[in-house]
């Protein structure tokens, strides 16, 4: 009946077709294959090249890995153990060379009996960081966030535990004198004194108060030179303490470059060129050695602390700018609409302004940090012993005497995973604070 | 584009514009660079009064209205609101801010916040309310506005016509004594106006002292018991809507008229 209707121009479907499998090369796999390697000759002919390169390469590198040797203590007895297997001194790995020396390239040379204090100072770093991170963690435990960088300090460097509780008293005093003189005397006169006193506090209390509660009742553990600190420890110290230090003082840097107050604004501005117009190196060697010719003689300053303060320093000038540009993408609406409503500058910044500038500003921040983190090996060249430094320490003894790869290789990937996990990061927290189309 | 405004009467009865001054700006000029935006504005602005002003763009009308809560500085002149003089004291101006509200062109809604905590923010950092007081009050003033449904979403998330509605409540929240308007239908649909300018009637019955830069001629004629016409960062012409629209006196009042309502 069908047939009859189609060779007329009126036409009436009888019935309804069934749905039909699409033809092989139109769904799954093949499609994919299809499509993306063979979707004309130039594609044909890349698909074979880079199918030749990739085999080319893993071909040396499979066995190479494959045959890696793990357990000898020599770079001469890794060769034997090659040569047993019938191999050449470059037909298999030899990351023996990681195992024998793990923990000095994790610790440098932290006395090694107390190699489980760096371990519980990096959980409590992990347990203090973790509300920072996620939101979604109670929020009375960022209480517990402020208290890590003390006992971290204290598990990493030992001594007594009164000095870094005295010395986190002096940021209480601050605070206190932030609120009462604030109230009693103006915002201005508490912002300075919340500075001020402090410093004061540091500089002439902290020292008899430490003395005299250690020697009431002493909360002592064995003390740790920085000089004994090094490898990843190291890094991980530098890196994290520049992060964590730069973030405040690059978005107030970035305020005042915005600041229509003359100085603040003025000397933002200086700071932000002349920190980021010369090479961070330079600024390493004016912590080694140019400021012990400043600071007045026998000031004991510690060289580790002068490359964090010169990271931080250094990092900071780059996140104010990132910030910056966060801060100008914001339209001007939104600066005017949190005046209109009586809010002041501290509160429109904190409630209105810095949230979402810091949004669209996450991952230049992160791009910021990543480089950060990657620019502590540069401590190299000052003499510590990061993990660059200490492979060349190890490569100087006579039993490494020549082995190259397996510790750059390892170097190299244990900065990608901390870099790589700091980048999976930024893209969790900007999908978590899209807000536009959800 | 009057016909846009809804056609019920209004009761006008309600509208009692009292004797109290609510706004009283003396001899102001204010000047961007070397150009004179506005140029000697004398405005007397009583409790409960409902002003349009219009005039064509560029004439200085939402410079006029930003300088009421000191988005914008004048240099000459004295503005004094609610018997608080507007100087460079910050106080001054943050308690002036925190009783007027504005509602802008644009919303400037904050888009990182859902709509009930748009509206309990100033009531929170500013005024100190409790949460949930705070919470009750937005939740009052978004039934108001007619979209208590849309508290937990984000700004994005609404049309133009609700964003304008969620920002007329979120400056209610703060029990503003004067509210301000910059053109804010000027970025809306034509459906979306009229949800927004029926909002502006409520408001107006209720007796909200407002000024309102608009080019609506129809809510002009509707609710305004008083019409402001400029040019040229001055006073043109001012009167009551019906002799405004009906007789206007200056040459500039009627081609400008003649030209809005031509069409």
């Amino acid at each position: 009946m069908s047939e009859t209707h189609a060779e007329t121009t009126r036409f009436v479907r009888t019935e309804m077709l069934a749905e039909q499998e699409p033809p092989i090369t139109e769904k799954g796999i093949v499609k994919w294959i299809r499509e993306n390697l063979f979707s004309g000759w130039l594609n044909v002919i890349l698909t074979v090249l880079s199918l030749f390169v990739i085999y080319w390469v893993l071909a040396a590198l499979v066995p190479w890995l494959a045959n890696s040797v793990w357990t000898t203590g020599s770079l001469a007895e890794c060769r034997e153990v090659l040569a047993e297997k019938g191999l050449n001194s470059h037909g298999g790995a030899c990351f023996s060379v990681i195992t024998e020396r793990w923990p000095q390239l994790i610790f440098g040379f932290y006395p090694p009996e107390l190699y489980w204090r760096p371990i519980v100072a990096f959980v409590i770093f992990l347990l203090g960081i973790a509300p920072v991170l996620f939101q979604s963690m109670p929020r009375q435990a960022l209480w517990g966030s402020l208290a890590a960088p003390f006992l971290v300090y204290w598990m990493i460097w030992g001594g007594s535990l009164w000095g870094p509780i005295i010395t986190a008293a002096g940021f209480g005093v601050g605070a206190l004198a932030f609120v009462f003189i604030g109230k009693a005397a103006g915002n201005i006169l508490g912002t300075i004194s919340a500075i001020l006193l402090p410093i004061l506090f540091w500089l002439f209390l902290t020292g008899p108060i430490v003395a005299g509660l250690s020697g009431a009742i002493p909360l002592e553990i064995t003390k740790v030179e920085s000089n004994d600190i090094g490898g990843f420890m190291l890094a991980l110290i530098i890196g994290i303490s520049g992060i964590i230090l730069s973030l405040p003082l690059g978005i107030l840097l970035a305020l005042g470059r915005q600041s229509h107050l003359f100085i603040i604004n003025k000397v933002s501005v200086a700071f932000i060129e002349v920190i980021r117009g010369v090479p961070l190196i330079v600024w390493l060697f004016t912590a080694s050695l140019l400021l012990n010719y400043f600071l007045p003689p026998g000031t004991n300053f510690d060289l580790m602390l002068r490359v964090i303060i010169m990271v931080t320093l250094f990092a900071s000038a780059y996140i104010a700018e990132v910030v910056r540009g966060g801060l100008a993408a914001l339209p001007k609406g939104q600066y005017e609409a949190a005046d209109a409503l009586g809010l002041d500058y501290a509160k429109s910044m904190r409630l209105i302004i810095l949230p979402q500038a810091l949004k669209i500003s996450i991952p230049g921040i992160v791009n910021t940090f990543i480089g950060l983190f990657k620019d502590t090996t540069l401590v190299v060249f000052i003499g510590l012993l990061d993990p660059i430094g200490l492979s060349n320490a190890i490569r100087a003894t006579t039993e490494w005497n020549g082995i190259y790869w397996e510790l750059f290789i390892f170097i190299g990937l244990m900065f990608f995973i901390f870099c790589y996990s700091m980048s999976r990061y930024s893209i969790f927290l900007e999908k978590k604070l899209q807000r536009e189309h959800r | 584009m009057s016909e846009l405004v809804t056609e019920r009467e209004i009761d006008r009865s309600h509208m009692q514009v009292s004797d109290e001054v609510a706004i009283q700006i003396t001899d102001m000029n204010k000047w961007y660079g070397a150009f004179h935006v506005l140029r000697d504005i004398n405005l007397t602005v009583y409790r409960g009064e409902r002003i349009v002003i219009c005039g064509p763009s560029g004439s200085g009308k939402s410079t006029l209205i930003r300088c009421i809560n000191r988005l914008e500085e004048h240099q000459a002149g004295q503005i004094v609101v609610d018997g608080t003089e507007l100087s460079s004291d910050l106080k001054n101006i943050d308690k002036i801010r925190s009783e007027v509200g504005m509602c802008f062109q644009h919303f400037n809604l904050f888009p990182h916040l859902t709509i009930l905590e748009n509206c309990t923010l100033a009531p929170l950092w500013v005024r100190k309310t409790p949460k949930k007081e705070a919470e009750e009050i937005a939740m009052h003033y978004l039934e108001k506005v007619k979209i208590p449904e849309q508290a937990d979403k984000y700004p994005g998330q609404l049309s133009g016509g609700q964003q304008q509605r969620v920002a007329i409540a979120r400056s209610l929240c703060m029990r503003p004594r004067i509210m301000l308007f910059d053109e804010p239908t000027s970025a809306l649909d034509p459906e979306m106006i009229k949800e927004v300018l029926d909002t502006m009637i409520e408001l107006a019955e209720e007796g909200m002292t407002m000024l309102c830069v608009t080019h609506e001629m129809g809510f002009a004629r509707q609710v305004a018991n008083r019409v402001i016409f400029m040019d040229q960062g001055q006073i043109v012409e001012q009167n009551e809507p019906e002799e405004f629209f009906n007789n206007p006196q200056s040459d500039r009042t009627k081609l400008f008229l003649s030209q809005i309502l031509g069409h």
